[in-house]
């Protein structure tokens, strides 16, 4: 009983060139009746139809792909699996309270994120990086990854994991700014980039990265300006 | 089929039924606890004030509610659904965000446009007009005849055409504040816009009592700067750099009223400047305990921009044994380590060069013009802004939290002596209420404010965990204009919506909600409550996907019928939630009596009393004219007598002043 799900329902709306004044006498064609004031406004063949009408926009969307929204998503993705690495190394190296919860921040942030993107490149059928939970990426082989902006170098990585206590806690706040700072390099390339980040979801992703990881560069740097300066080298 | 779980195929009325189901199961459940909480009689006022208790149902409802789009189950307690209305056809599948609301109307922005809500029979809202003008996030205001909209994505158009802006500098683009008049509410005027450099992810609209030729606007962008070939004059270098950079101010456009074609913005406020904070508003649970295990071992400790740490032995004694050496001791004196104290302390001072700029930006700005005070929510900062002169706010106070992600935004309480700040962890994309994740993090903190100064109390988190499929942290909400207490209703996207009493800064309590199932059974779909606001004695939700819910508020034994009747009695002509008026209640015997349900709840009076004054108070509703005067001036009278005494003075004189509000 669904109606077919008509794609120039959503696409009638975005040839419009102009102001559009739509004037509709109800919500929904008739369908407010039923006196208790207790439930839904509309019927249940309405929101039949509404529901196939927002699977139809939902899906449309992801018919019209910028490249470079699917090259930073991608990218993106490889960054966040870095910080993941990097911030898996926390709790063995003996970091203090405050890094590790700020690690502890950082994995459940980027995990998040890393799915969001993910399951974004998904529905665009796109390939989609596969991250493991401890951040490594078993299909990638060599560092080609490496040249993104503030990407860890593998000598960078090696010193990081081998670090201990504040040692480890001023290497990791050092390049964990770094690498912050490269996600938001990012960003601005992005959105400098013609047809980038007319999808709202990678507009809004995009700004939050920005912006949080922004925010943890400025707190990281309060952090590392309270360490002890007898702990740098 | 599982009756409690409805598929598409169901009819209205078994959606209807089984919200119905769960509130009256939910309802029996209060019974019984208010059965319980009664038998209190000859109980007199001793002691302290007994806090806030209520008895939720327990499993918590809001566990394993089924998923679905328009049919996904739905708990409730303490809260009634009025209505439930679908997005209209031009906005299905398209982002809904804030609300602002005018008379009857209620204006709600859309990632394509703002859809105005004729609600005034709230059980069926009705379409003013789909006004089709497309940017992100459409957080929308109103004042007098005027709309504000904000426009911050790289789509927006100064057209309002649907098409984007493909170019990465482009002429056609619209960021910032788009402005319509919309003095015929069916047909509203696009008649300018104001472009800002960040765009206008949030605007602030401020009122200010001592000017009515103009009205202002605080804007908020959190996106990355315009080129300057886009928009002249904006520039991301750092202030060192160049001192007319965009970052590390805020916008303020001001309107005037007479000719709002001619709004521009006439100052960007650098309120961050020479921002030093401690990095948190005091140690976080797991940093005070490892601090005692520190202190308990013998650590040597040192306060560091208002904060104690605990250095390492290993750290300290080879200067304790230099500073005992220089003397020719070999056992520390006391000044040895005072000694070692002060260099430390000296060490710890943050070095010129590597000062911490601050935030770049706020995410929002809530003003409260009645006290003359803006709360700013700004990256890893809430700040406290005086706006007695609105064209140059200044900041007078600011904290952080390390528990913090990203401040959102901010409530004060009516009174002006609590400010409540929110946590959009995640960015209200990801799902931060699982079971795993902290209570701390994406939560509300609420601070008291001493003068100026703001005193974190407590974290306010929705209790009940959401699934991965749900995205949910703390969001947008308002007063519920209860007297005597602080009560906020706010939205927790998909986490649905929390009404808690947070009248005792340090033990907020939930006291009602409303939430639903996931929006999609398989991944995690796009809705929830971006946006929940009391209007008017209406709770009106914007939700993302699923349109405009409009619930009210059911009595419980945290609320009587008498403290909704005297919310119900504020009226407002317009309300936009970020610039929060001053509540005043009219003089009801609901007022009256909302303070005596509230002072026998505590138990700050007998019983007896209690029972006195309530038969007192019928009596002189049902005379009238010099009668009725008289028994309330008398009530008042011994009511006034009898404040010394309580246990809750100023409740006392609250209950005072209203009986006598009714005899003028």
């Amino acid at each position: 009983m669904d109606e077919p799900p008509d794609p120039s329902d959503a696409m009638s709306l975005s040839g419009k060139n102009q102001i559009l004044l739509v004037l509709l006498a109800t919500a929904v064609a008739g369908g407010c009746a039923t006196g208790t004031g207790s439930s839904s406004g509309a019927t249940s063949p309405d929101l039949d139809r509404l529901e196939a009408l927002y699977r139809a926009r939902t899906d449309s969307a992801t018919l019209s792909v910028s490249e470079a929204d699917v090259d930073f998503m991608a990218g993106m993705i490889h960054h966040h699996a870095q910080a993941l690495v990097m911030s898996r190394h926390a709790e063995g190296a003996g970091a203090s309270p405050a890094v590790r919860r700020l690690t502890a921040r950082i994995i459940n942030a980027q995990t998040d994120e890393i799915g969001l993107m993910q399951r974004w490149l998904r529905d665009r059928d796109r390939m989609v990086p596969e991250v493991a939970e401890d951040g490594t990426m078993p299909m990638m082989s060599g560092d080609h990854s490496m040249h993104m902006p503030g990407m860890l170098s593998m000598a960078q990585l090696s010193e990081l994991a081998q670090a201990e206590g504040s040692e480890y806690d001023r290497l990791f706040l050092t390049y964990m700014i770094q690498h912050h700072n490269g996600a938001v390099t990012m960003v601005h390339e992005l959105f400098a980039t013609d047809g980038a980040a007319q999808d709202e979801f990678v507009f809004k992703l995009a700004s939050d990265i920005q912006v949080d990881q922004r925010t943890e560069v400025a707190r990281m740097q309060g952090m590392l300006d309270a360490m002890p300066s007898g702990s740098r080298r | 089929m599982n009756p409690t779980v409805p598929n598409r195929s169901d009819a209205p009325s078994s959606r209807a039924r089984v919200a119905r189901s769960l509130t009256l199961a939910v309802a029996l459940l209060t019974v019984a606890a208010c059965a319980q909480s009664s038998g209190m009689d000859g109980m007199a006022p001793s002691g302290s004030l007994r806090p806030l208790t209520i008895s939720a149902p327990t499993p918590d409802p809001r566990v394993g509610l089924g998923a679905g789009l328009f049919d996904a189950e739905e708990a409730l307690w303490n809260m009634r659904v009025v209505s439930t209305t679908p997005p209209p056809e031009p906005f299905v599948g398209v982002t809904s965000s804030d609300l602002a609301f005018k008379d009857n109307y209620a204006i709600q922005g859309n990632y394509s446009g703002v859809q105005i809500w004729d609600i005034s029979n709230p059980a069926s809202p009705t379409t003013v007009i789909t006004y089709v003008c497309p940017a992100s996030q459409s957080d929308v205001s109103v004042y007098g005849d005027l709309m504000f909209v904000s426009g911050e994505g790289m789509t927006g158009r100064l057209d309002c055409s649907s098409e984007g802006v493909r170019e990465a500098v482009s002429h056609e683009r619209l960021r910032g504040i788009r402005i319509f008049d919309i003095s015929d509410i069916r047909n509203p005027e696009y008649v300018a816009n104001v472009q800002t450099c960040r765009g206008s992810h949030t605007h602030t609209v401020l009122e200010d009592p001592n000017d009515q030729q103009n009205v202002y606007i605080y804007v908020s962008g959190s996106s990355t700067v315009r080129p300057d070939a886009e928009l002249a004059g904006c520039s991301d270098a750092l202030p060192s750099e160049d001192p007319n950079s965009a970052l590390f101010r805020i916008e303020v456009i001001r309107v005037p009223i007479a000719n709002p074609a001619a709004a521009a913005i006439v100052s960007s406020p650098r309120i961050f400047n020479d921002l030093v904070a401690p990095p948190t508003h005091g140690l976080a649970p797991d940093d005070i305990a490892a601090l005692e295990e520190a202190r308990a071992n013998g650590a040597f400790i040192v306060t560091i921009g208002g904060s104690e740490r605990a250095l390492p032995g290993r750290m300290i004694q080879p200067m304790l044994d230099s500073v005992m050496q220089a003397r020719g001791a070999s056992t520390p004196s006391a000044a040895d380590s005072a000694a070692v104290r002060a260099g430390l302390e000296a060490r710890f001072t943050p070095r010129d060069g590597a000062a911490n700029l601050g935030p770049t930006q706020c995410h929002d700005i809530t003003v409260y013009p009645a006290i003359g005070l803006a709360g700013g929510a700004c990256e890893g900062y809430g700040l406290l802004l005086d706006i007695s002169d609105p064209v140059n706010p200044r900041r007078v106070s600011e904290v952080a939290d390390s528990n913090f992600s990203y401040w959102h935004s901010a409530t004060f309480n009516n009174d002006g002596t609590k400010v409540l700040f929110t946590d959009e962890w995640g960015g209200g994309g990801a799902p931060k209420c699982r079971a795993s994740d902290p209570v701390e993090w994406g939560a509300n903190a609420i601070f008291t404010l001493d003068g100026r100064d703001m005193e974190f109390e407590s974290y306010y988190k929705l209790p009940a965990p959401q699934t991965s499929l749900e995205n949910c942290v703390a969001h947008n909400g308002s007063l519920i204009p209860v007297p005597g207490r602080d009560i906020m209703v706010q939205s927790w996207y998909q986490g649905g919506i929390s009404i808690f009493d947070w009248t005792d800064a340090t033990n907020p309590v939930e006291i009602a909600f409303q939430d639903r199932g996931p929006s999609d059974a398989n991944r995690q779909g796009a809705g929830g409550s971006w946006s929940v606001y009391w209007y008017n004695g209406l709770i009106v939700s914007s939700e993302i996907s699923r349109g405009l819910d409009i619930f009210e508020l059911v009595p419980s034994e945290a609320l009587s019928q008498n403290e909704i009747d005297a919310a119900k009695s504020v009226h407002w002509d317009h309300l936009n939630s970020q610039g929060q008026p001053k509540i005043e209640w009219p003089a009801t015997f609901a007022l009256a009596r909302s303070f005596v349900d509230q002072l026998e709840r505590s138990r700050a009076m007998t019983s007896g009393w209690v029972s006195e004054i309530r038969s007192d108070l019928d009596a002189a509703e049902s005379a009238s004219g010099g009668a009725r005067r008289s028994a309330l001036n008398d009530l008042a009278g011994r009511v006034s007598d009898d404040a010394g005494s309580s246990l809750d003075r100023d409740k006392v004189r609250m209950l005072a002043d209203a009986i006598r509000g009714l005899a003028q």
